[in-house]
């Protein structure tokens, strides 16, 4: 079945995990027993209505703060599609969490509270969402309750949202809006009789029509090689399998394919995938691929078609999104992760530092603390086959190592 | 899988004879198929595991010419690290931290792969792919990686262990739809069985030796099976004729109890499983 995973982002009382559970409640995903322990949950606290937020608020140090602070993982399904939400926290402090969660989704519901409108929240999230090349994005106008349904509020807040679409980098994205009340249910999973006025889908109706093939990002077939398989049995003497996950496009036995560092060349013989051979690898297939010819292929090296070559280099300049406490300094040496490579990499200049609202950048960045977006240029101690991440979401991306934690500490968008 | 193989010196798979561990084990050949399955499976065995779980991993194991670990609660209880518990609600189900942890120090184990879903539970919903534990083997639920696009950081120190979780996102409809898909043998208590039983706190139990039971709780006859599988004792049973995949599959689909709703060892409060996990529970 066809999975679709949405990052979801909201001020803290936005109304987040409330819609989250309001879908999962209209959608029937609520099993008795969770059911059960919220109606006692929202008893114990003394509320009027069914509290849904702690269908989602996991942890206990969250549920006495009662704020979320992770990354969690929903998991609801409906007869077309199997959904993953990735509830990502709105603080301003936890732009790491929803750079995490954002690099995984393939749409996104930036949640505004109708009293209060577009606030400084609503750009980061959108600035977010706009770096990380989600192609859908949902706009969720809630509470619309508490505002009386009125439509000219909605059209203010729709207007000022705009305003800020001008300024966006990835001008693709698809955006739509939607007056909701997660509370309420108002088109939600059902259509509200309480706005008239509004004729357009339901946030669920939205997510049911999004067609997998307009929003996964198309590009170039890479495929990095993840295992060399060598049984060495009777059977399979001579067997020699690359195997790994194809990225970006299509692969086919006979595509003439070059390994990338050797830049040898070779032919497709054969694709497998477990006990069964296949013409063609579809986009994000794990398979087994094996060569024509007898070239020295290892992990971390990469098939290409021929004349499709990626940039290859020692250096290189991204947007890069900072998730330590320790500050990035010029000089600061760290693991670079590319794929599955791992190389190591010196900071050469921070050329600025980018707010993450549209307010524009500060030109003086001499080093980044944690949750600073910034643009950053790499010197690196061996070549790295790379495309620039507007044309490939996985080959243009990369994560920073600290090499004595070994902790992840930043997260990197390759520009040229 | 082929992360882990490739990443890591001593791997091993967590097996429990459980559905989503043996969904694991057929990942794995997938993943390395020609070649065998890389790295050894263990299973920490509660002495009180249904007898048709152990007889299924011991065929499956020779069927697939891998090689099987087995480390014993009893041993640790012998050894006097855990204490075996008494009373209404007597389960071995914690005491298997303790033997894990041992069995990792034991084999030098840095990574092990187990079959834990997101799904299931509130707290394995934040979990990551791969998850680091220390040399206590506990979670630190506020300090995990931040796992991006595909990529796995799987660096470590020496002393630390990584949890990996490939089927992380995976809902149990999915392992069983899968299961169909794939036509892969599951132990026969996952299908519609009769078996002895009695009833408390609107739970199905087994009546077994291993299992604590008032005098006033009787025991019944009833067809039952099981959508979990772990210690007798922590187990409990659904009422169901499905005695196919194909109806198995069918009654999830229509299910509305959740699947850790007939987890004793859930029950006991509600924020069990964190609580479990930062000791270093799966």
């Amino acid at each position: 079945m066809e999975v679709l995973k949405i990052a979801t982002a909201g001020s803290v009382d936005d109304g987040k995990s409330t819609l989250i559970g309001r879908i999962l409640y209209d959608t029937k995903s609520l099993t008795t027993d969770k059911l059960e322990a919220i109606e006692k949950t929202s008893k114990q606290k003394g509320y009027d209505y069914l509290d849904f937020s702690l269908a989602t608020d996991g942890l206990v140090a969250e549920r006495e703060q009662g704020i979320t602070i992770d990354v969690a993982h929903i998991y609801f399904s409906t007869a077309s599609k199997s959904y993953i939400i990735a509830d990502t926290p709105g603080h301003v402090e936890y732009t790491r969490n929803m750079v995490t969660g954002a690099s995984t989704s393939q749409a996104a519901i930036i949640l505004i509270d109708a009293r209060k409108g577009v606030i400084e929240q609503t750009n980061r999230h959108f600035f977010i969402n706009n770096l990380l090349r989600i192609k859908d994005v949902i706009v969720a106008i809630n509470k619309m309750d508490l505002v009386d349904y009125c439509e000219e509020t909605y059209n203010g807040i729709k207007a000022d949202f705009e305003a800020l679409m001008s300024k966006r980098d990835y001008q693709d994205q698809h955006i739509t809006f939607i007056p909701v009340s997660a509370l309420k249910g108002d088109n939600v999973v059902h259509t509200s009789d309480k706005m008239p006025w509004y004729d357009g889908q339901t946030l669920l109706e939205h997510l049911e029509l999004l067609d997998r093939k307009d929003i996964f990002n198309k590009g170039i077939p890479r495929f990095p090689v993840q295992y060399v398989i060598r049984p060495k049995t009777e059977e399979f003497h001579d067997f020699r399998g690359f195997a790994g996950k194809v990225y970006g496009g299509e692969l086919s036995v006979g595509d003439e394919v070059v390994a990338l560092p050797s830049q040898t060349k070779s032919k497709i013989k054969e694709i497998y995938f477990y006990d069964k051979k296949y013409q063609t690898a579809s986009r994000r297939s794990s398979v087994t691929i094996t060569l024509e010819d007898e070239i020295n292929v290892s992990r971390g090296d990469m098939l290409v078609k021929i004349g499709e070559l990626p940039t290859i280099d020692k250096q290189f300049t991204a947007t890069i999104s900072w998730m330590d406490s320790q500050n990035l300094n010029p000089g600061n040496k760290y693991v670079l992760q590319h794929g599955i490579n791992k190389v190591l990499a010196k900071v050469d200049t921070i050329h600025h530092r980018i707010h993450p609202d549209y307010s524009g950048i500060d030109e003086e960045a001499n080093s980044l603390g944690m949750n600073d977006i910034a643009k950053v240029s790499f010197k690196l101690n061996k070549p790295i086959f790379f495309d620039p991440f507007k044309n490939h979401r996985t080959n243009g991306s990369f994560i920073l190592i600290d090499t004595q934690s070994n902790n992840t500490v930043g997260a990197g968008f390759i520009s040229e | 899988m082929r992360e882990v193989a490739a990443q890591f010196e001593k791997p091993v798979l967590l097996f429990s004879g459980g559905k989503d561990s043996i969904t694991l084990v057929r990942l794995a050949q997938k993943a390395f198929y020609p070649s065998k399955i890389p790295f050894p499976l263990m299973h920490i065995d509660t002495g009180h595991n249904f007898p048709e779980t152990i007889e299924f991993r011991d065929r499956l194991v020779e069927e697939l010419g891998l090689q099987l670990i087995v480390r014993n609660v009893q041993d640790s209880i012998d050894q006097g690290k855990v204490k075996e518990e008494t009373g209404r609600y007597s389960s071995r189900n914690s005491l298997q931290t303790t033997t894990l942890l041992d069995a990792i120090e034991e084999f030098k184990f840095d990574a092990c792969i187990g079959g834990a879903r997101r799904d299931e539970e509130k707290a394995r919903a934040k979990e990551r792919v791969f998850s680091v534990r220390d040399d206590f083997g506990q979670w630190d639920e506020k300090n995990q990686r931040p796992e991006l696009f595909d990529m796995l950081n799987g660096q470590i120190e020496l002393g630390q262990n990584v949890r990996v979780f490939p089927i992380s996102n995976w809902t149990e409809l999915d392992v069983w739809s899968y299961i169909e898909k794939e036509n892969i043998e599951i132990p026969s208590i996952y299908f519609a069985h009769k078996r002895k039983i009695f009833l408390r706190d609107g739970l199905i139990w087994s009546h077994s030796d291993y299992v604590y039971q008032e005098d006033n709780e009787a025991v019944l006859e009833e067809m039952v099976r099981f959508r979990t599988v772990g210690d007798m004792s922590c187990t409990a049973a659904v009422f169901s004729e499905a005695a196919d995949i194909a109806s198995v599959v069918q009654e999830i689909r229509e299910s509305t109890i959740s699947e850790r709703g007939a987890r004793i060892d859930d029950k006991r409060s509600e924020a069990a499983m964190e609580k479990r996990k930062q000791q270093g529970y799966f």
